[in-house]
């Protein structure tokens, strides 16, 4: 299985697409991943269920998206 | 082995970056169902909560303090932690911005965060998980993720509308919320390596299906073991809004996935296009991004 000459652009030539290197993404991975759960913690428990900011507007903010969205609100 | 080693390691943060647009954008369209499908029901709970919390007051949302801004009863404020705080009965966030900019902001950091999480699972995927094409890996991250991360936890704790919910276990609910997308994510994770170590043995097709029933089996399990959401619908609250306000909820992360999956295919298919042997074909009008 190491023969194919592979091309991401066409995959109906029946191999797998090249695989991007692991040690080329986890850097991206620690950095962005944490970036972006930092996100969702806002969006979705912050003075909720923890605060990082006291009061609630960060809560009455997004309240609407946090109830569709799917996270406990209050 | 794939000739990995060919490709520019920029590659990455090119496709992150294109992650998080598609996650934007889509964030976008599902905001605009979020606001024509799911505020309907979100001020119909509202009202609900406000009918039913007006006698016991233990829930305490600002009374009629604020009805002058609206004129409409349900208009008048929604909020809760404020009381607490310092007593103050003014509301923080009207419900026209709750609903409009709130809901916004809310929808698209979301689709936003999300995307780029996604993007990170492609770019592990792309390649590692079958003879699937960019445009076919997005989609198949795109669809575990709604499943792993949505709607697998959804089944055990359901998105609530605002009359539900006991301040008091607010915490309780939080964790096991997020512990049960955790357990689906890693589950999901390990049922897809298990899946790539048995299709040797047990061939493609089978391999997947036991993936697939593994991940469904000790989900199950959890589901049955974890405690119940403290949440008791109050009674009395009409089943058929509750029903509106969940259907709400998962046609937002519908069409949130389903954008993301076909903005990102494309987008990342693109994006990988040029690295494609030079000589076998004329490049063809490389996006110069």
């Amino acid at each position: 299985m190491a023969q194919s000459v592979l091309s991401p652009s066409l995959p109906s030539a029946g191999s797998a697409p090249a695989s991007l290197p692991i040690r080329a993404i986890l850097p991206w991975a620690l950095f962005l991943g944490t970036l972006m759960l930092v996100l969702l913690y806002f969006v979705g428990a912050e003075q909720g269920a923890t605060s990082v900011f006291s009061g609630a507007t960060v809560h009455e903010w997004v309240h609407d998206g946090r109830h569709l969205l799917g996270f406990p609100c209050h | 082995m794939n000739n990995s080693a060919t490709m520019p390691s920029g590659t990455v943060g090119r496709l992150l970056l294109r992650g998080l647009l598609a996650g934007l954008i889509a964030g976008l369209v599902a905001f605009v169902f979020a606001y024509t499908v799911g505020e309907g029901p979100v001020s119909d709970s509202i009202a609900q909560e406000q009918a039913h919390s007006a006698p016991a007051g233990h829930h305490d949302h600002g009374g009629g303090s604020a009805a002058a801004a609206g004129g409409a009863e349900d208009a008048s404020a929604h909020e809760h932690a404020a009381s607490d705080a310092g007593g103050e009965e003014e509301e923080l966030v009207s419900r026209d911005l709750q609903s409009t900019a709130g809901l916004a902001t809310g929808v698209l950091v979301y689709g936003v965060a999300v995307g780029g999480i996604a993007a990170l699972a492609f770019c592990f995927a792309l390649g590692r998980v079958g003879r699937f094409g960019p445009r076919a890996t997005a989609a198949l991250v795109a669809g575990a993720a709604f499943v792993t991360v949505y709607f697998v936890p959804f089944l055990k704790y359901p998105a609530n509308p605002p009359a539900v919910g006991n301040p008091d276990t607010i915490g309780k609910r939080t964790a096991l919320f997020f512990l049960m997308i955790a357990l689906s994510v890693l589950i999901g994770v390990a049922a897809v390596i298990l899946g790539k170590r048995l299709a040797p043995r047990l061939g493609t097709w089978n391999a997947t299906v036991a993936a697939g029933l593994g991940y469904a089996v000790v989900m199950a399990v959890l589901a049955f073991v974890l405690p119940p959401n403290d949440d008791a619908i109050p009674d009395g609250f009409p089943a058929a809004l509750l029903w509106d306000f969940r259907l709400a909820s998962i046609g937002l992360q519908v069409v949130l996935w389903t954008g993301f999956a076909l903005l990102f295919g494309t987008l990342a298919d693109r994006a990988l296009a040029p690295a494609a042997p030079a000589a076998e074909r004329a490049p063809v009008a490389a996006p110069a991004v």
